[in-house]
């Protein structure tokens, strides 16, 4: 009973890295672009998303605040795109990697300055509310949470493999010189990604400060969804869920089964097992790619 | 205005501080097929390249059907009916050989383009069979076909080819330039042909104009320059040994 709990608690702490790893994974797919600021800018969208909807703040309605937040952090993620990645269009991709840690930084300090650094939580319909199964009871919150990345994961997944627009941000990530020659609009499209990147930090911001608590570090936490798009494969979008999963299922676990201290590398283990024995993630998207 | 359909006027292009091409001019009229000789680094490639917007021009003028179109976004001259088959099968690898079709029609938002599609599938039936697999599986012919086939999805008025026959076996580039032919008369599109083959090019163009270094040297009708010494001596290898050949220095190209 008590593992069942603890598997359900898992799998909704899963889903956030999941979902983090799939705001890296939808940027790499259609740029070649790593974003090591996505954990924070899913910090940033759960303190938006608290900044409009909590009692204490302007007190919106839930909805509002979510519908708010995402469509704030689409806005961001395209103005950060504009403004701080199209002047290194063409760069190296360290110099990308450099900017995008120390944008995370900027935004850490700034969210501490506008919110301060106490914990929040974000107001919610569902929260303190529990679901009984039997014997097994079971956070309402945990289950909302797993259930709304299982829907944003698989409209992601669809809109890449079925849509005009989704096809071309993965042709344009593929063969950026052979899309311009089809007439896809490079430039565009890749601010398009930062926008989906940066609605879908919302979304697991809000998840995040729903069932837990967040603070302007909690960004941090973008190290184990890394992690967990390297699992995946770094280019699969339900391979970055799955990675998010196996990191959530495998932490509480090791801190109930592994000595104190220890059960830390589980996570970390669990990476350097997976590129040892698969080198391009469970879901290799990369052999057949033109370097 | 001359009225051809494409006009390229005094291009320069360059590539950082390298000038590649050094004031180009010439005409693709509506309805031809236009071919551009040269050898490797002649600078064809980067004629192309500026006509597609692909790279901005320095210096010059290019107008397709009458309006200027230099400097403008790749996307934008797609739209207006220029599309750029590129050399060395350039498509998009992960992409199912549908998908890479779907995007040479990114620019259509029209309803035929699933008529289009069974179309030009109809000029490279092997591709048919081959829909749902990764184009980076097609060998490299057929990887040809397809960035032949992608760009007749865009529904062109211009084609711009370059190399289509690079590294294909001698039946598979019989079978590419059977399709060009066929393209160009039966949907009406015009054609500016970028070949190093130019016993093959001058068979199907109408005109030609060969470049050498960054400039034009000599152009005029394919039949006459197929007829031309130069041309023969210097791209189509074929020397009629006589006497006169044995004499000991390097014959010089006339337009030195
Ligand atoms: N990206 C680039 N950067 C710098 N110089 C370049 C670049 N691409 C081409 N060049 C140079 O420009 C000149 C023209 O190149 P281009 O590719 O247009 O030749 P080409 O006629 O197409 O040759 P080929 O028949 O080998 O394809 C060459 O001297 C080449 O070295
Ligand atoms: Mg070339």
């Amino acid at each position: 009973m008590d593992d069942l709990q603890l598997m359900v608690g898992g799998l909704a702490n899963g889903c956030v890295y999941g979902l983090i790893a799939l705001g890296f994974v939808l940027i790499y797919k259609a740029t070649e672009q790593v974003n090591f600021a996505q954990g924070d800018m899913m910090m940033l969208g759960a303190f938006v998303a608290i900044g409009l909807g909590n009692e204490s703040h302007a007190g919106l309605p839930f909805w509002l605040a979510c519908i708010g937040a995402v469509t704030i952090m689409a806005g961001f993620g395209m103005a950060v795109e504009r403004t701080l990645l199209r002047p290194l269009f063409g760069q190296s991709q360290i110099a990308v990697v450099i900017l995008t840690i120390a944008f995370g930084f900027v935004l850490r300090f700034v969210a501490g300055a506008i919110w301060g650094h106490d914990p929040l939580v974000m107001d919610n319909p569902v929260a303190g509310t529990h679901v009984t199964f039997g014997q097994v009871v079971l956070g309402a919150d945990e289950i909302a949470v797993i259930v709304v990345t299982l829907l944003l994961t698989g409209l992601l997944f669809l809109f890449f493999a079925r849509t005009k627009l989704g096809i071309a941000m993965q042709a344009a990530s593929q063969n950026q010189l052979a899309a311009y020659y089809m007439g896809i609009p490079v430039k565009r499209i890749h601010g398009l990604t930062w926008m989906l990147a940066g609605a879908t930090a919302a979304a697991a911001g809000i998840l995040f400060a729903a069932k837990g608590s967040v603070d302007p570090s909690a960004g941090l936490l973008g190290i184990k969804a890394f992690a967990a798009a390297v699992i995946g494969g770094f280019g699969s979008l339900p391979g970055a869920l799955l990675g998010g999963l196996i990191i959530g299922l495998v932490e509480p676990f090791a801190a109930r089964y592994i000595a104190a201290g220890y059960a830390q590398i589980a996570p970390y283990s669990v990476l350097i097992l997976v590129l040892i024995f698969r080198p391009h993630g469970l879901f290799a998207q990369v052999r057949g790619k033109k370097l | 205005m001359s009225g051809a359909l494409l006009e390229v006027r005094n291009l320069e292009s360059y590539y950082g501080p390298v000038l590649a091409i050094r004031g180009i001019s010439l005409d693709v009229p509506e309805g031809a097929i236009v071919a551009v000789l040269g050898a490797n680094g002649a600078g064809k490639t980067t004629l192309l390249k500026t006509i597609s917007g692909v790279l901005t021009p320095e210096k010059g003028a290019v107008r397709f059907a009458g309006e200027p179109i230099a400097r403008q976004e790749p996307d934008a001259i797609v739209r207006r009916g220029i599309v750029h088959v590129p050399e060395g099968r350039e498509i998009f690898p992960l992409l199912s050989v549908a998908q890479n079709l779907a995007m040479g029609a990114y620019t259509r938002a029209d309803r035929a383009v699933a008529a289009d599609t069974v179309r030009v599938l109809d000029y490279f039936p092997v591709l048919l069979e081959r829909m749902a697999q990764p184009a980076g599986t097609l060998s490299g012919g057929q990887q040809q076909m397809l960035a032949v086939a992608r760009g007749l999805m865009a529904r062109p008025k211009l084609m711009l080819l370059d190399e289509p026959s690079l590294g294909l076996s001698p039946m598979l580039v019989r079978a590419i330039f059977d399709v060009i032919r066929r393209i160009h008369q039966e949907q009406g599109i015009s054609v500016l042909l970028v070949e190093q083959n130019a016993q093959l090019a001058l068979e199907v163009a109408d005109f030609g104009y060969v470049m050498e270094t960054g400039r034009i040297v000599l152009d005029g009708p394919a039949e006459a320059l197929k007829e031309s010494r130069d041309i023969q001596e210097f791209y189509l290898g074929g020397s009629q040994h006589t006497a006169r050949d044995d004499r000991r220095w390097k014959p010089r190209k006339s337009w030195r």
